[in-house]
C-alpha cells in the first residue's frame, strides 16, 4: 500500500522569489520530493485555493492587507508553518522602507518619480492596500520553524524538509545556517 | 565669521581649563554645553581640533550619553524622572500639565526655543518624588503649584540661579541609623590611623572586618585591595562609583550629601593602603547640584591638611581626589564602563579578566568601590574590623543601607545589620499592605509576600539598597513594564542579546500589558530572558530580564488576567496598521479594512 503523501503548500508574501528559486534549486532531488509530497497552493503549481496542508512554507514579509489575509489562511489551514528567508524572519529588504512614511514612500514613486503622465498615489480597491510597515511574519502569525538565509541554500532546505518529514529532530551545519 | 571665532574661543577656553586632556572629554563636552546649550556638528569638530583627537571619537562620546544634545535644546531643559516611583506619586499627570502650560510636546522644542520637555531615568529622588531636573538642576516634590512657579519663571525668562531655592531642596530623610552613620567620626582619624599603624595593620582590619562591596555585588573589599596594591606599578588609582543608577537607589546621594568627608577619608585611606595618589570620583550626571559642593569639601580637606600634598604632615602621603560628573549612562555604574567613561569615551563594558585591581584607569592598577564601602572602610580604619563584624551575619559582615521608597508611609534610607528579614524593613517604613517588593532595583529581584521572612544579606537576598514598595492597588505589571522600557533606554548597544533582547523584551511586555498578550508570548518571554541570561556581555544585560522572570514566578495572576483566551495574538493593530494608507488613497472599500472578525486570527488548526 503507498502511503498518502504529504501536503506542502508554499507561497511568497513581500519577497523576491529568491527562496523559491533556491527551492527549485533542488535540482534532480525535486523528484525525489516529488514522491514523498504533493504540493498544494504554489507559484509552482498554480493552484489558487488553499487546501488543508501538512506545511506551508513561506516567502516574505508582511507588507499589505492581501498578505495578512494569505498568511492567516495558511496558518489556518497548514499544521505546520515555516518562515524561510531574511524577508520572513525580518521584513528584509522590503522593510527598508519602514524608516520612511509611507506617504514619503508612495510619493517618491507615484508623484515624484521620472515621467509620470497625470502623477498620483494609486487608489484602485484592486491594489492590496499597503501596511503602514513592513513586519516580519512571526508579528502576524505563530511561525513553528525559521529557516533564515537569503535565500537559504538548496541544500539548507533539502535538509530541513527531509528531516521534518522524517519526523527527526532538526539538524543543520553550521554553514547550513551561517553566513560568516 | 565673527561668531565662528567665538565659538572658537569659547571651547579653547573650556579645553584650556581641562588641561587640553583628552580623558576630560567627557567633562570637556558637558562643559561646552552647559555655554551652548548643545553639542552642534561644528562645536564637536572644534572640541575634536582643540584635543587633537578624530571627530569621529568625539561625536561617539556626544551621542552616547543622554544628557549631552547633539540636536536643538531650549534654553530650559526640562527632563522628569521616569522610575516606577515617580509614576506612583504621578510624574505622568504633571509631565502632562507642564506641557499643557508651556504649550510644548513631550521631547520636543518649543518653536520659540525656550523650552524643552522630556523624561529620563531614575534621577535618585524617589523618597521625594515626583522629581525632574532642569539644565541638571534636581527638581524635587513636584505638583501643580510647584509646576505653575515654574512655568511662569521659565516664560518670564528668570535665569535659573534666581529661582527659589526651595524648588531645589533635597531631603536626606535619614530614618534609621546603626554604626556607618550613627556614630560620630572624626575628621582625619582614619588617616592618622594608617600613619600610625602602617598600611598593612589596616589591612589586617579590613580582612577582619569581612567587608564586602556594598554597591550590590559583594566582592570581598580587602580582596580587591590587596590585589591591587600587590598589582606591579607605581602608578595606581582609587575611583569612588558614585554612579548610583540603579532605579529605586538614592542612599549614595544621602552619603555624598551629608557624609562627604567620611567617604573621601576611606579614599584617601585606601590611596595610602594601595599605594596610589590619585582619587576619582564618579559622580552621576543626576546628582550635578552636589558638584560645587563636593568641590568645597575637597577643597577645606586640603587646607586641612587631609587632603593633597604632605596629608597630615607626612612628606610621603600625597593623595588628591578630582570629581567626575557622568552623563546619563545607567551603564556607567559597572566598573569597567565607569572606566571607559572617566578615560573620555563612551562607557561600554570592557572584558575581563583582566580586573581593575590590575588594569583599570588608564590600565593601571586601580581599585573601585562603591562609596557605602569607601564610607565603611574608612570607620573599620578606626574602629577596627572587630567591631565591624560584630554586626551581620557570617557571610555579610556590617551593615547595610536601604534607600526605601513606594507605597509607605516614611520612605528614606535605613541603615540595618545584615541579616535583617524584610518584614522588618516593612514594619519600620510604615508599609502596611505591601503585595511586592523590588529588592536591588529593576536589575535585582521581585518577591512577593509569601517571601517577607527572607532575609537582607549575601546568603538570601543580596542588594545595593534599592527596596520599592508595591501595596495591593498596585499593578506588579505597570513596574515590571517600566523596567523593561528602561533596559532598551539603557542598554549600551555593544552586543546583539542585549540591545536586540531588551527591545524584544519591551515589545512583548507591551503587547501583554495591554491585553493582547496570549500564553505563546509568556512562553517567547521566558526564553528570551534565558538567552539574555547566557548571551549577554555585561551584568546589565543579563539581569535586564530579572523583572519579567520574577514575576512570572512570583505574581502569575497579573499575567493570567490579561492574556487572551486564543493561541496568538498579533504583535500589532492590523487594521490601525492600513490607516495611513486608507488617508492617502481615500479609500473605504472593504479591502481597505482588516477587522478581526473576518480575519482567521489566532486560528490554528
Amino acid at each position: 500500500m503507498i502511503e498518502p503523501r504529504l501536503k506542502i503548500a508554499t507561497c511568497s508574501l513581500a519577497g523576491c522569489f529568491g527562496c523559491h528559486m533556491s527551492l527549485l534549486d533542488l535540482d534532480e532531488r525535486l523528484f525525489d520530493l516529488a514522491e514523498r509530497v504533493e504540493l498544494d497552493r504554489s507559484p509552482l503549481t498554480d493552484i489558487k485555493e488553499l487546501g488543508e496542508c501538512d506545511v506551508g512554507l513561506i516567502e516574505g514579509g508582511v507588507c499589505n492587507a492581501e498578505n495578512v489575509h494569505v498568511l492567516m489562511e495558511f496558518r489556518a489551514r497548514c499544521k505546520i508553518l515555516v518562515a524561510i528567508g531574511a524577508c520572513a524572519l525580518n521584513g528584509g529588504v522590503p522593510a527598508m522602507r519602514n524608516q520612511y512614511d509611507l506617504k514619503e514612500c508612495l510619493e517618491e514613486s507615484y508623484v515624484r518619480g521620472m515621467g509620470l503622465v497625470n502623477a498620483q498615489i494609486p487608489s484602485d480597491p484592486e491594489i492590496p492596500l499597503l501596511l503602514n510597515k513592513v513586519h516580519p511574519i512571526h508579528e502576524v502569525v505563530k511561525i513553528d520553524y525559521s529557516l533564515p538565509g537569503c535565500p537559504p541554500s538548496a541544500d539548507t532546505i533539502w535538509t530541513f524538509i527531509n528531516e521534518l518529514l522524517s519526523g527527526q529532530a532538526i539538524v543543520l551545519s553550521y554553514r547550513q545556517i551561517h553566513y560568516d | 565669521m565673527v561668531e565662528s571665532s567665538m565659538l572658537t574661543e569659547t571651547i579653547r577656553d573650556i579645553v584650556q581649563h581641562h588641561s587640553g586632556m583628552p580623558t576630560r572629554l567627557l567633562q570637556i563636552l558637558r562643559d561646552v554645553q552647559d555655554r551652548l546649550t548643545w553639542l552642534s556638528p561644528e562645536t564637536l569638530e572644534r572640541v575634536a581640533e582643540e584635543l587633537s583627537i578624530s571627530p569621529n571619537k568625539v561625536r561617539s562620546v556626544a551621542e552616547f550619553y543622554s544628557f549631552l544634545y547633539t540636536t536643538p535644546r531650549g534654553r530650559y531643559d526640562i527632563l522628569f524622572s521616569d522610575n516606577i516611583t515617580d509614576r506612583m506619586l504621578g510624574n505622568r499627570e504633571l509631565l502632562h500639565y507642564l506641557c499643557g502650560r508651556l504649550k510644548v510636546s513631550i521631547g520636543e522644542t518649543r518653536s520659540d526655543g525656550l523650552v524643552t520637555i522630556g523624561t529620563t531615568s531614575c534621577t535618585g529622588m524617589c523618597d521625594q518624588g515626583p522629581a525632574a531636573l532642569v539644565n541638571g538642576y534636581t527638581l524635587t516634590r513636584l505638583n501643580p503649584s510647584r509646576l505653575d512657579g515654574i512655568a511662569n519663571l521659565i516664560e518670564s525668562r528668570i535665569p535659573l540661579a534666581e529661582w527659589p531655592r526651595e524648588l531645589f531642596e533635597v531631603y536626606s530623610n535619614l530614618r534609621r541609623a546603626d554604626i556607618l552613620l550613627g556614630r560620630h567620626f572624626a575628621d582625619g582619624s582614619a588617616l592618622r590611623a594608617v600613619l600610625k599603624r602602617g598600611p598593612e595593620a589596616i589591612m589586617e582590619e579590613m580582612v577582619k572586618s569581612g567587608l564586602r562591596g556594598q554597591g550590590g555585588a559583594g566582592f570581598g573589599s580587602a580582596a580587591k585591595w590587596i590585589s591591587c596594591r600587590n598589582a606591579p606599578g607605581n602608578v595606581k588609582y582609587v575611583v569612588c562609583n558614585a554612579d548610583e543608577g540603579e532605579p529605586g537607589t538614592f542612599k549614595d546621594r544621602v552619603l555624598m550629601q551629608d557624609f562627604a568627608d567620611l567617604v573621601f577619608e576611606g579614599m584617601t585611606l585606601c590611596g595610602r593602603v594601595i599605594g596610589a595618589q590619585h582619587g576619582f570620583v564618579y559622580l552621576r550626571g543626576e546628582y550635578r547640584y552636589m558638584l560645587n559642593p563636593l568641590k568645597a569639601t575637597l577643597q577645606r580637606r586640603r587646607e586641612a591638611g587631609l587632603l593633597g600634598e604632605a596629608i597630615l604632615g607626612d612628606i610621603s602621603f600625597n593623595f588628591d581626589i578630582e570629581i567626575h560628573l557622568g552623563a546619563g549612562a545607567y551603564v556607567c555604574g559597572e566598573e569597567s564602563a565607569l572606566i571607559e567613561s572617566l578615560e573620555g569615551k563612551h562607557g561600554v563594558p570592557r572584558i575581563r579578566p583582566p580586573f581593575p585591581t590590575t588594569h583599570g584607569y588608564l590600565n593601571k592598577p586601580t581599585v573601585v568601590n562603591n562609596v557605602e564601602t569607601f564610607a565603611a572602610a574608612a570607620k573599620i580604619a578606626v574602629e577596627g574590623g572587630d567591631w565591624f563584624a560584630s554586626r551581620g551575619t557570617a557571610q555579610s559582615k556590617g551593615t547595610k543601607l536601604l534607600s526605601v521608597s513606594g507605597d509607605c508611609e516614611r520612605p528614606g534610607i535605613y541603615e540595618y545589620p545584615f541579616g535583617i528579614t524584610v518584614n522588618r524593613v516593612l514594619e519600620d517604613c510604615g508599609a502596611h499592605d505591601a503585595q511586592g517588593i523590588q529588592m536591588a532595583g529593576p536589575a535585582g529581584h521581585m518577591i512577593s509576600a509569601k517571601q517577607f521572612d527572607r532575609r537582607i544579606c549575601f546568603e538570601d537576598l543580596a542588594t545595593g539598597g534599592s527596596f520599592m514598595v508595591f501595596d495591593q492597588k498596585r499593578d506588579i505589571l505597570d513596574g515590571v513594564r517600566n523596567f523593561a522600557h528602561f533596559f532598551v533606554h539603557e542598554s549600551c548597544g555593544f552586543c546583539t542579546p542585549c540591545r536586540v533582547g531588551t527591545s524584544l523584551m519591551r515589545d512583548l511586555m507591551d503587547k501583554v500589558h495591554t491585553g493582547h498578550g496570549t500564553r505563546y508570548d509568556l512562553e517567547e518571554m521566558r526564553k528570551l530572558g534565558r538567552i539574555m541570561q547566557a548571551g549577554c556581555h555585561c551584568g546589565l544585560g543579563q539581569t535586564a530580564p530579572n523583572p519579567v522572570l520574577d514575576s512570572l514566578d512570583q505574581f502569575p495572576e497579573a499575567y493570567e488576567r490579561r492574556l487572551r483566551s486564543t493561541a496568538y495574538e498579533p504583535a500589532f493593530d492590523l487594521n490601525a496598521a492600513l490607516e495611513e494608507a486608507r488617508q492617502l488613497t481615500g479609500r473605504s472599500d472593504p479591502g481597505a479594512y482588516l477587522n478581526e472578525e473576518d480575519l482567521l486570527v489566532g486560528a490554528m488548526p
